[in-house]
């Protein structure tokens, strides 16, 4: 059973992990890639909903995850398939969750529940297997903490600093199919020097950026979300990256002070929580968006070319336009749906800051260049230095 | 980039008539596009050769062209409109392959017609093979490995690059036979020698086999700016193997990671731009192996397509109107989405349902063809269906085929056969998929037969699983009966496992409180607001239907395209819908034809997408509470539909269903025509073999026997003794077991007629009286037809005026009314009578300027004749030609000779001021080139040489060489005609067949009659057929042939428009106008002029 904070109730068939569990309730409207969506830590804490009611048809493999464990806290779908049918496949989804401990639950009216979630806004909820009351659920779901103001990177951020094993993972951008995307743009290749160092900010760090970025010729420190910028720094970065995330940036102020003293310094890339990180230290704000964007379909139009970018999104929380009041900073990138921001960068600063992810998985890869733009960038210092 | 101001006229190809891979589907593009463009202040002409369709009717575009497309024509017509630009991407094939014709003649150039759409190049690259593959090796992609070869030894080479297992393909084959997949070298030798021997060009194809890999299918769209989207996947639930107008085809893609998926889309966007199409929408085929992953390509069509019309349907995105903007300069994010209409176009729909379309086939009508699928497509018409599951569309969709069947659920299986049936595959396929799967068969086994994906056969292992655990005792177990309706069974399949009828069963789910919710259709899995109530039942939580408190109509569609039941009827259909909508009516559609512009979410009001059975319509019914439904204007289907529903208590609306089966059934038809003194052929009924012996010695043969209730003639044969009758007998039976035979007199050498009226109640008035060119004895869907009449003398003509009238004040008809008669030694007798829609209303009313349809929903709306200003018969001021279109190139094996069974899939309209080319025009827009010189070829049996002499004369006369088989050169050499004579196919070389080959006939002048001589000249016909070349089969048809040589030689073809030849008849009175269909405000893709900040 499925029971949301305002006394709305599902009911379905247990799938993965039987138990229980709390979470705030969202949906993600893509068609495939379930893998990549349940191992992205920015999930952490949300009970994910899949609109496209067949889950699970293609099984699971060891190739597309975003982390090393799924993230969510659980899972609801419409149909979850009983076989498997790839030839990637090493086992199937129901097994897969229930070994990881994640609670699931299928045969659900989706469309109804997302339908809820667009009208009334992003509900706590709860899944159980255990209690099938709904009154007790629906105050279980009532007790669980609400994700505004909450630190969830803290919980999902690394322990420790280490390395990204270049070449280890390929990304999941087809790469002979990169340069004929954008044909005129060279792409950066491995050069007799050494390779460009960054540092990324681990706040819920999802693997496929890390690809990106070491096919990009960079060679990547992951350190935790929580390293002190003078630590950082110390390393002598060509550039910082901070990465997407789940939760409510605001109470981030450690990674937030970080920032600011990056800005100054050393090209600056973010995406989704690092954005809007970036967004808080350069002195913008943030609000919580109703019930979020989650898909892998969302219209983002770049402002400096005209170009629209079919990009993969997933976040609750959004940047207040009027960042760019002042002079300092710039919009590139705005939603074509409900307008709001996508990304910016600082007129005479290396900064660069994406709400969407250009690692897409699961997603288009339109927004591939901006990996390239900050490895421009990282370049260009380099070079000046 | 807002619209390009440079255009501001364009002319708009459709796609001619209905044929097997185009069909409706272009009629719902074109008009999507006729009426953006227009939305958008362009002048818009078409040109169109099809009558049948919404686009040409005059209140569409601003001048109408309902003439050939043959260069010629279109030329003669940008000649007349001098258009900025010509948009050919709306009307398949046949329109980019005229648009590109022209552009090469430089008729483009010299009238300074710009090509918007799609360049010449993009067409070129998407056509030509060799182009393609090169354009795939420069973006780095894979394409089947392939080469030509014209002997043994090249075969051997190309051997070496393709491996086995190769595909052979002879090289312009009917049908592509003569092919085969070579496993080893031995077959490969033996079937390239083959294809070589049979090839007329000595060449065939070698090419890496794909056979069995998974296939699909994403539709695209690019702006001028280089934006980009997939607006759906389709996974074709048949492999590699199958053409994918046979195939079952699923959206979106079921099996394919997000990983994989999107290599599709980076090589989809790689290819259009590669291919150069810079506006608008393409078709992109790839085949993935199922064993390692590798991605090839298969093809790109830069158009919008079959497939992109089941697109639009499957997502609610409405591909080409969009490209149409897109052709004019729009951008996609300057184009808002109708159904959200807060959201731009330049987005990827996402859905959260499964749609699953399912093709129809006629192969009853070509018994002699084989019915195998292979890459020639030989479907006729699909159905789609929408689930929240694949199991539940899939059910779903094979009960909407209209196949007689309650679901999946077939009784006429051989277990014998299922290994053959898996391994060739035919229409039957699936279901012995799932006879397999009922008697356990291995996914693993199945999936090496077939190469179906094993995620779809556990969906169908699933819905075995269930129906052996439904039994009558569902009827107090509410989980399983709720399960099994998401599963997608019918009330009536469950009846049949239950042991009950389908009303007990309906009656006991409702009592446990399982009934149908519906969801929309929203293009965005709901993420935002939906504004367009399209809608499909599914058995879940929440409805959103919500119907509304106005005053309501329902119109039932046709279904699924079929011979006999085709575009004529949707048009109808939406004209019905729109005359509603006039009258202040909501309008609510129900059908499950993805093709069709019935199905279009702007047609009416509301549009449920289902299948046309009495649950799901029922279930609508209650749901909406209209005040009546519609049921005159989709042919059979809701015909059939009439009496269940009007003893559920629905009321229906126009002629009442009680006059539609008095005229259905003979008995009490014969009655009627008895009391109203009014001649019939001799006939009789009988429901047994017996009887129908007894029946036919009373009324003497030959006789006509048919079931009744069918369309198209479906199992109609004329009967020369008792043993055809034996033989024709037991299969009309089986063709409808409900209805007894009907068994008339058959009136040889009668002239037909077809009449197409309206009645009021008070009134009747006659539309048109069309004479059927062939005589009595070629169904009349196939007969080419004369709108004036011209060989009738005016006295019967009066008799038939009366009779209709006294036919339809005694049948109390409101609405149309179609009567067949036949005159023979002067005396008019009544065939049949139809109170309802006719495959001739669209002819009749694009020839007289009045919508019949709309009229006739008027009517039905409590409108009179009178009150509509028409009291007068409709008289038309030029003469319209109908001319029939067969699919029989792609049934090699069937003969082409026409009889009482339909078999035509569509139709063209030739209109002139002369008779003679009238006749030529509808000829060339079915494709046939009538020559005015050159030779013709002539054999006619004993009984027809003296009939056929006159014209053969006629023909030497105007400079035509003939040349005849031995008795038929005789026989006119004897009365001073010159022919040569030539030999038939089994006296000697050179034969009439290698002239043929060799196109050094223009026509074939053949009449055979009667039963066993029909295929001693049927190698002629098939040959003539594979070189297209006319073949006139009987002697109204060669009379009317060379009427159009000598017109063609005596004065020049010229066009109008029919708005032109509308206006210069006149409007009589206050006729109804065809005012243009009003445009819902903000709907339509208005481009949104959005403006980033």
């Amino acid at each position: 059973m499925l029971a949301l904070e305002d006394g709305t109730i599902f009911e379905g068939w247990s799938f993965g992990r039987a138990g229980e569990v709390t979470g705030e309730v969202v949906f993600n409207t893509a068609l495939c890639g379930y893998q990549e969506v349940l191992t992205d830590p920015s999930y952490a804490g949300q009970i994910v909903t899949m609109t496209y009611p067949h889950i699970g048809n293609y099984g699971v493999n060891p190739e597309d995850v975003e982390s090393a464990r799924p993230q969510v806290a659980g899972f609801v779908v419409r149909e979850a398939a009983t076989v498997v049918s790839s030839w990637r496949a090493s086992g199937m989804l129901d097994r897969y969750l229930d070994e990881h401990g994640i609670v699931g639950i299928s045969e659900i009216d989706t469309r109804a529940l997302t339908r809820h979630i667009r009208t009334h806004g992003a509900k706590r909820g709860v899944i159980s297997t255990a209690e099938l009351d709904p009154e007790t659920l629906i105050s279980r779901a009532r007790a669980s903490r609400s994700i505004l103001g909450l630190d969830l990177a803290r919980e999902v951020t690394c322990e420790r600093p280490y390395e990204f094993e270049a070449h280890s993972e390929a990304p999941s951008v087809a790469p002979h199919l990169v340069p004929v995307l954008r044909r005129g743009e060279t792409r950066s290749t491995q050069s007799d020097q050494a390779p460009l160092r960054v540092i990324a900010y681990d706040f819920g760090l999802k693997r496929n950026i890390l690809r990106n970025l070491s096919a990009a010729g960079c060679a990547v420190t992951v350190v935790p979300g929580t390293t002190p910028a003078p630590d950082a720094l110390a390393m002598d970065p060509d550039g910082i990256f901070l990465s997407n995330g789940p939760g409510d940036p605001e109470p981030c102020t450690y990674a937030i002070e970080a920032a600011k003293r990056f800005v100054d310094r050393l090209p600056v890339f973010g995406i989704c929580l690092g954005h809007q990180i970036l967004g808080l230290a350069c002195g913008g704000k943030t609000f919580k968006l109703k019930f979020g964007h989650r898909g892998a379909n969302h219209p983002v139009k770049n402002l400096e070319t005209g170009q629209v970018e079919i990009t993969s999104q997933n976040h609750g929380f959004c940047i207040e336009p009027d960042l760019f009041d002042g002079p300092d900073f710039v919009q590139t990138h705005v939603n074509l749906n409900d307008g709001t921001v996508e990304g910016f960068r600082m007129r005479d600063r290396p900064v660069l800051s994406v709400q969407y992810h250009p690692e897409a998985s699961p997603g288009p890869h339109d927004s591939h260049y901006l990996f390239e733009e900050f490895v421009s960038m990282m370049k260009a210092r380099r070079e000046a230095r | 980039m807002p619209k390009d101001p440079s255009i501001t006229s364009v002319l708009v190809i459709g796609s001619g008539p209905i044929v097997i891979g185009q069909a409706c589907e272009f009629d719902y593009s074109g008009t999507q596009a006729i009426k953006v463009l227009r939305q958008e202040g362009i002048r818009v002409s078409l040109v169109n050769s099809n009558p049948a369709t919404i686009m040409t009717d005059p209140e569409y575009a601003d001048r109408t062209y309902v003439e050939p497309l043959t260069p010629e024509a279109v030329e003669g017509i940008l000649e007349r409109e001098r258009p900025d630009a010509l948009l050919p991407t709306v009307g398949g094939q046949t329109a980019l392959n005229l648009a590109v014709e022209l552009a090469r003649r430089g008729v483009l150039d010299r009238l300074g017609v710009r090509l918007i759409g799609a360049s010449r190049h993009a067409v070129e690259v998407g056509e030509d093979r060799q182009l393609f593959k090169e354009a795939m090796a420069r973006i780095g992609l894979e394409v089947p490995k392939s080469g030509f070869a014209t002997s043994l030894d090249e075969a051997r080479t190309v051997l070496e690059v393709t491996g086995l297992p190769a595909v052979i393909r002879p090289s312009f084959t009917l049908g592509g036979t003569g092919g085969g997949v070579a496993y080893n070298l031995e077959e490969f030798e033996e079937l390239a020698s083959r294809g070589l021997d049979l090839s007329p060009a000595t060449q065939i194809l070698v090419e890496e086999s794909v056979l069995g890999w998974k296939e699909y299918e994403l539709e695209v769209m690019r702006d001028k700016a280089d934006n980009f989207v997939v607006i759906c996947s389709i996974e074709n639930f048949d492999p590699m193997g199958i053409h994918t107008g046979d195939s079952v085809t699923v959206a979106p893609a079921q099996t394919l990671t997000d990983r994989e998926y999107q290599v599709m889309r980076n090589a989809a966007r790689a290819i259009i731009r590669e291919v150069g199409v810079e506006t608008g929408g393409s078709n992109i085929q790839f085949a993935v192996d199922p064993k390692t992953g590798r991605l090839v390509v298969i093809e790109m069509n830069p158009r919008v397509s079959r497939s992109s019309a089941l697109a639009s349907k499957a997502t609610g995105f409405p591909i080409a109107k969009i490209a149409a903007l897109l052709a004019i300069g729009y951008h996609l994010d300057e184009i808002q989405n109708d159904i959200t209409r807060e959201t731009p176009a330049s987005f990827e729909p996402v859905i959260d349902y499964v749609v699953v379309k399912i093709p129809r086939w006629a192969f009853e009508k070509f018994p002699d063809a084989s019915p195998s699928l292979g890459t020639q497509m030989k479907s006729v018409g699909e159905v789609m269906a929408i689930g929240r599951t694949f199991k539940e569309a899939l059910q779903k969709g094979l009960r909407g085929l209209e196949t007689g069947i309650s679901g999946f659920a077939r009784a006429d299986l051989d277990k014998t056969r299922i290994k053959e049936k898996l391994l060739a595959p035919d229409p039957d396929r699936i279901f012995y998929v799932k006879l397999a799967l009922d008697l356990g068969w291995s996914h693993e086994k199945i999936f090496r037969m077939t190469g179906i994906d094993p995620w779809f056969l556990d969906q169908i292992q699933q819905i075995v699983d269930l129906e052996k655990r439904l039994g009558p005792e569902v009827f107090e177990d509410a989980e399983s009966l709720r399960q099994a309706k998401r599963f997608g069974f019918s009330d009536l399949r469950l009846g049949q496992l239950a042991g009950a009828s389908e009303a007990v069963v309906r009656a006991a789910r409702k009592a446990l409180g399982i009934e149908a919710v519906y969801k929309r259709v929203d293009t965005c899995a709901a993420e935002f607001v939906s504004y367009t109530p399209y809608l499909y039942s599914t058995y879940e939580d929440e409805c959103e239907a919500e119907p509304t408190d106005r005053k309501k109509i329902v119109i039932l569609g046709s279904g699924p395209n079929r011979i006999g039941q085709g575009i004529e009827f949707d048009y109808c259909c939406c004209h019905a819908s729109f005359a509603f909508k006039e009258e202040g009516y909501e309008t609510i559609m129900i059908n499950c034809n993805p093709e069709t512009v019935s199905t279009d979410y702007d047609t009416s009001d509301r549009l449920y997408f289902e299948p046309l059975a009495f649950e799901d319509v029922m279930n609508v019914l209650e749901k909406e509470k209209p005040v009546g439904v519609v049921i005159q204007f989709g042919g059979q289907t809701p015909l059939s539909l009439a009496l269940p529903l009007q003893r559920a208590g629905v009321e229906i609306l126009g002629t009442s269903p009680d006059a539609i089966d008095l005229a259905e059934d003979r008995r009490r038809f014969s009655a009627l025509l008895d009391e109203l003194d009014i001649p019939q052929p001799p006939s009789g009924t009988a429901t047994s073999l017996e009887e129908a012996k007894a029946v036919a010695k009373t009324i003497g043969y030959p006789v006509l026997v048919r079931p009744s209730y069918v369309l198209g003639g479906r199992a109609m044969a004329i009967v020369y003794d008792a043993s055809h009758l034996e033989r024709f007998a037991r299969e009309a039976v089986r063709a409808s077991p409900e209805h007894p035979i009907l068994i008339d007199r058959f009136l040889e050498d009668a002239f037909e007629v077809d009449v197409d009226a309206l009645g009021d109640g008070e009134r009747v008035v006659i539309g048109g009286i069309l004479q059927h060119i062939e005589e009595a004895g070629v169904h009349s869907g196939d007969s080419a037809m004369v709108l004036p009449t011209y060989k009738i003398a005016p006295p019967h003509l009066e008799t038939i005026r009366r009779y209709t009238r006294q036919l339809g004040l005694a049948l109390e008809v409101k609405g149309l009314m179609n009567v067949q008669y036949a005159i023979k030694d002067d005396v008019v007798y009544v065939l049949e009578v139809n109170p309802r829609a006719s495959r001739t209303t669209p002819f009749v009313s694009k020839a007289t300027g009045v919508p019949l349809a709309k009229v006739a929903a008027q009517i039905m709306a409590g409108r009179t004749l009178a009150g509509l200003g028409l009291t007068e018969d409709l008289e038309v001021n030029r003469i319209f030609v109908k001319e029939s279109v067969f699919p029989f190139l792609k049934f090699p094996g069937a003969d082409i000779l026409l009889g009482p069974e339909m078999k035509s899939t569509g139709e063209v309209m030739g209109i002139s001021s002369d008779f003679g080319i009238a006749f030529a025009k509808s000829q060339q827009a079915a494709g046939y080139h009538i020559p005015t010189s050159g030779t013709v070829f002539v054999s006619v049996n004993d009984f027809d040489k003296p009939g056929m002499l006159p014209h053969a004369r006629e023909m030497h006369e105007l400079g035509l060489e003939l040349v005849a088989t031995k008795g038929t050169a005789e026989y006119l050499n004897a009365h001073g005609v010159p022919a040569e004579m030539l030999y038939k196919v089994a006296e000697g070389r050179p034969n009439v067949v290698d002239f043929i080959k060799d196109r050094r006939i223009g026509i074939v002048f053949n009449t055979p009659l009667g039963g066993e001589s029909f295929y001693d000249d049927s190698a002629i016909r098939k040959s003539a057929v594979l070189h297209n070349v006319l073949v006139v089969t009987t002697l109204t048809a060669t009379a009317a042939t060379v009427q159009a040589i000598r017109a063609l030689r005596e004065r020049a073809t010229d066009v109008a428009s029919l708005q032109e030849i509308h206006r210069e008849a006149g409007t009589p009175g206050d006729r109804p106008s065809a005012s243009p269909r009003p445009v819902a405000d903000g709907g339509l893709g208005r481009p949104a002029r959005r403006e980033a900040k």
